[in-house]
């Protein structure tokens, strides 16, 4: 009998109702997560529609306004549905299980910032259906692009980006009141684990930048409906103030796609390592160091907009700043693997991959803050492949590897190691061969944005269409082998891995519905 | 079932790869013996042909080098670890976890490499950011899309053109397989009137926009600069070998964004000054036109260049636009209405729409051929015309 009843309050509801009306971590993290790689397929289909029509030279395919519809679509669902929503996700999952916390500060919360998601992802994305097609103006969306001669849907456009961004600030202030009030006696901030260390400070990232996203495109709200003159310099506005306020917001949000993912492998290498992270404090400073100055960098995105040349200096030498912090944290994680005892099981691979491949986007990023190099460089598939260098081996491949690592715990069962081993390699070899020949064209000089182009990039976009199937249909094979480990395999144990430690490995697998109710000893 | 279905799927999935790979051997084959196609291969920035290009040349190879230098020790000690401390191999963790010497080292060093690195950039920057004493200004405004060259600091007729792409349109579109035209050498990169510069000269260029912005980007002068409505932008060139240099637009300026190149012609001195002239004669003889007396067959046949040049690209070479965005001519309540409205439409755009006000855009005699042609094409049947002098009127009175 009162076993019974305690099932009934503390097991799951039955069928859809548990997933709408679900206040637990363990659910909204699940949702978070499925919801994001059904993003990252949809985002993938409209990258593999660009690489379609690129695959040779000549317009094959598509109109060049829908090829513009798709850059743009492209970039906004993976920025704001795939990689952000996947790193919440592992928040919401990992985070209460790291700090022996019973749930998330902010459960009803919790709910309505995942539930808003769908909603505004079914708004964007019926603007392709809509008369005289969806956002075209890319997912920077500049004035007046953007504005004056934009297609009627860009106030769905807007209103979905206010929906996205009530979400993540949200989810923000939940992690923050969770890692702040509900870590478990004795666990003090430097005690803990360094994925929460860096989704705290992406959590104060968030919350100080998506309001000025907000802000932004309000004002463009305002300047197509109202008639105002923001950016409109006919009016007494300015084309170049849109700009600034978007790369405000926008510089901060490329850190906050990026500190979890070391986070993620700061815990990865050391458990594979069997030995500690190297440098913890100076891990934390780091981040720190970082997420500060990703205030102070914003117009390295607009050096050719003709500012003054001390506003050049400035940002040119703030943005070369940003290798000192960065290059720390890739010597630790080195140094974290230097006599260790090493084995590579798939999430290793997936961390390892992250290492080489993100510090391949940090040197391309030293270039690029070399003002007068970036001349050249900008708005070039140089920086095409900077940035992608840097988020999909860099924040993907942290997603997957976090992932691989900790399937075990949240189903229970061990996934196929020879099917993830595969892959990553299918993963690791297509994304090299889509975005290394990248850099050559940028530098040969292929403008970004460009549904066709000139003769002399016709063997690199070849191979870097090639690439990039190979690694889209590759994720196929995630998403079967996720569904292979959910249904079965091997039990899993409670520590799982060898080498792992921390809370979230004390805690049976599959997690229990509700964990840590009285709060763990620390020691 | 589940294993099965893996391995079919992993299998199909191999030979789709395998089959487009033996397309890529058959590229790599051709290429390779043929070196007239080596170039198709280019791996690097151009050096280009200005002090300031070459400069930022070179600060781009040794940043390249000082990035490569870095990756080899850093890449160099991650492969060793993964090589020499495997668990495999019977590798033992060692205890350490911190050590305050080599994080010091670790974090001074690359910050002196940094201020190295900072040094020459800035000083190449400064460079760039002399525009002084040119002996010319050339006023460059972009329109969706093309480009307009402006001569500034010259006496007699003005010199105003635009430079259009040249390629046709048979030879990009090439939907449902269709390839009616052979792809030039310069395809996407030609233009029908490029921009003429002398040699040794420094000119300055001021850069606008009339609609969204542009980027003006000519690589072998490393200049890239946005051209942003309502601001005037400033950069400066001193062009030292006389040639054909090509580039683009460089930012996400509409539907058309990689169909508007840069040409520019740079000239010996001698050669310029005849351009120049020749130009300014062809100027004056347009403004003699607009005075011309043409008969409707004359403006409908001149009509069908200015639109294949101006309109098609929006409104489409069958007069059926891409409704709703880009609205159709034929059966057009413009186009089949009082010509005074059309006129006025041509003349001054459509606010909040992408029709462009060609008023400032078009002489005279092209709007009276255009609006003519529009007026008796695509199955319409006005029969009536514009004259050059009736568009010139409008204009002055504007």
């Amino acid at each position: 009998m009162a076993t019974g009843h305690d099932d009934h309050h503390h097991g799951p509801a039955k069928g859809f109702t548990r997933w709408l009306y679900t206040t637990n971590h363990k659910d909204i993290g699940s949702m978070y997560l499925w919801f994001s790689f059904a993003m990252f397929l949809l985002g993938g289909s409209f990258a593999l529609v660009i690489r379609a029509e690129l695959f040779q030279p000549g317009l094959q395919f598509v109109d060049p306004n829908f090829f513009n519809q798709m850059t743009t679509m492209h970039g906004l669902v993976m920025v704001f549905g795939a990689v952000m929503p996947a790193f919440v996700g592992l928040a919401n999952w990992m985070v209460p299980l790291m700090i022996g916390a019973p749930d998330m500060a902010l459960p009803r919360m919790n709910n309505w910032s995942f539930w808003i998601l769908p909603f505004a992802f079914a708004m964007m994305s019926s603007t392709l259906f809509m008369d005289g097609g969806g956002p075209n103006f890319g997912w920077t969306f500049y004035a007046p692009l953007s504005t004056t001669f934009a297609p009627k849907s860009v106030t769905f456009f807007i209103f979905a980006v206010h929906m996205m961004g009530a979400s993540s600030i949200m989810g923000s202030i939940n992690i923050i009141a969770t890692i702040q009030n509900l870590r478990a006696p004795g666990m003090t901030y430097m005690k803990m684990p360094l994925f929460v260390w860096t989704w705290l400070i992406t959590a104060y990232l968030l919350i100080a930048v998506m309001p000025v996203l907000a802000g932004v495109v309000t004002m463009m709200l305002f300047d197509i409906h109202f008639g105002t003159s923001f950016f409109s310099a006919a009016g007494g506005g300015d084309p170049v103030l849109f700009q600034h306020v978007f790369w405000f917001f926008g510089h901060p949000e490329v850190y906050i796609m990026i500190l979890p993912a070391f986070g993620v492998v700061s815990e990865i290498i050391p458990t594979f390592s069997r030995k500690r992270l190297f440098g913890y404090d100076s891990m934390v400073y780091a981040t720190s160091s970082i997420a500060f100055l990703s205030f102070i960098v914003w117009a390295h995105h607009m050096f050719t907009t003709g500012m003054p040349l001390a506003g050049e200096l400035f940002f040119m030498y703030s943005t070369m700043l940003i290798a000192v912090p960065t290059g720390v944290k890739v010597f630790n994680w080195i140094t974290t693997m230097f006599k260790g005892s090493i084995s590579f099981e798939t999430p290793m691979l997936f961390s390892i991959a992250f290492v080489v491949l993100f510090t391949m986007g940090g040197f391309t990023g030293l270039m690029l803050a070399i003002a007068p190099a970036d001349f050249q460089y900008q708005d070039t598939y140089f920086v095409v492949a900077h940035f992608h260098y840097v988020l999909v081996p860099g924040a993907v491949f942290s997603i997957m590897a976090a992932a691989y690592y900790w399937l075990p715990k949240w189903t229970g069962n061990m996934y196929d190691e020879s099917l993830g081993k595969l892959h990553f390699w299918l993963s690791f070899v297509g994304i090299n061969v889509l975005f290394f020949p990248q850099h050559f064209l940028g530098l040969a000089g292929m403008p970004r944005r460009v549904p066709d182009y000139a003769l002399q990039f016709a063997n690199f976009n070849m191979i870097s269409s090639i690439g990039a199937f190979l690694f889209g249909f590759s994720q196929l094979l995630f998403l079967f082998i996720v569904i292979k480990t959910v249904k079965g395999g091997k039990k899993a144990t409670t520590q799982v891995w060898e080498g792992a430690e921390g809370l979230e490995w004390t805690v049976p697998s599959p997690a229990p519905y509700h964990t840590f109710s009285t709060p763990p000893p620390i020691k | 079932m589940l294993p099965s279905l893996s391995v079919n799927t992993i299998t199909s999935f191999f030979n789709a790869v395998s089959r487009r790979y033996r397309r890529i051997l058959l590229v790599l084959t051709l290429v390779f013996g043929s070196p007239a196609l080596l170039a198709d291969w280019a791996l690097n920035m151009r050096e280009g042909i200005t002090e300031v290009s070459r400069e930022t040349y070179s600060l781009h190879m040794t940043i390249i080098w000082i990035c490569v230098a870095i990756g080899v020790v850093v890449y160099g000690v991650l492969v060793y670890s993964l090589f020499a401390y495997r668990k495999s191999k019977g590798a033992v963790p060692a205890k350490f976890n911190h050590n305050t010497t080599a994080e010091i080292i670790w974090t001074f060093i690359p910050f002196v490499i940094l201020i190295a690195m900072a040094i020459p950039s800035t000083r190449v920057l400064m460079k760039i950011y002399d525009t002084e004493d040119a002996v010319m200004d050339i006023q460059i405004t972009g329109y969706q899309w093309r480009w307009q060259y402006k001569y500034l600091s010259d006496k007699g007729a003005p010199v105003v053109y635009f430079s259009n792409l040249a390629t046709p349109a048979e030879q990009y579109e090439n939907f449902a397989g269709k390839v009616s035209a052979e792809k030039g050498e310069n395809y996407l990169l030609e233009v029908d009137q490029p921009l003429v510069i002398p040699v040794n000269k420094k000119v300055r260029f001021l850069l606008t926009s009339a609609d969204v912005i542009h980027a003006w980007w000519m690589p072998d002068f490393a200049i890239k600069k946005d051209a942003i409505p309502g601001f005037m932008n400033q950069a400066a060139v001193i062009a030292e070998k006389p040639g054909i240099y090509r580039g683009q637009c460089a930012e996400l300026c509409g539907r058309m964004h990689g169909f508007m190149p840069i040409v520019v012609e740079v000239k010996e001195q001698a050669d310029y000054d005849a351009w120049f002239a020749a130009k300014q004669a062809a100027a004056q003889a347009v403004a003699d036109m607009t005075s011309k007396e043409f008969n409707r067959e004359q403006l409908v046949e001149m009509g069908q260049t200015v639109y294949t040049t101006y309109c098609m690209a929006c409104h489409q070479a069958n007069g059926q636009g891409l409704p709703p965005t880009f609205p159709a001519l034929a059966g057009s309540k413009v186009a089949n209405g009082p010509i005074e409205g059309q006129l006025d439409v041509v003349l001054h755009g459509r606010k909040g729409t992408a029709m462009a006000a060609f008023g400032t855009q078009l002489s005279p005699v092209d709007i009276a051929a255009v609006i003519t042609y529009e007026r008796n094409s695509f199955g319409n049947k006005m029969g009536d015309m514009a004259t050059p002098l009736q568009v010139y009127q409008l204009q002055q009175a504007k």
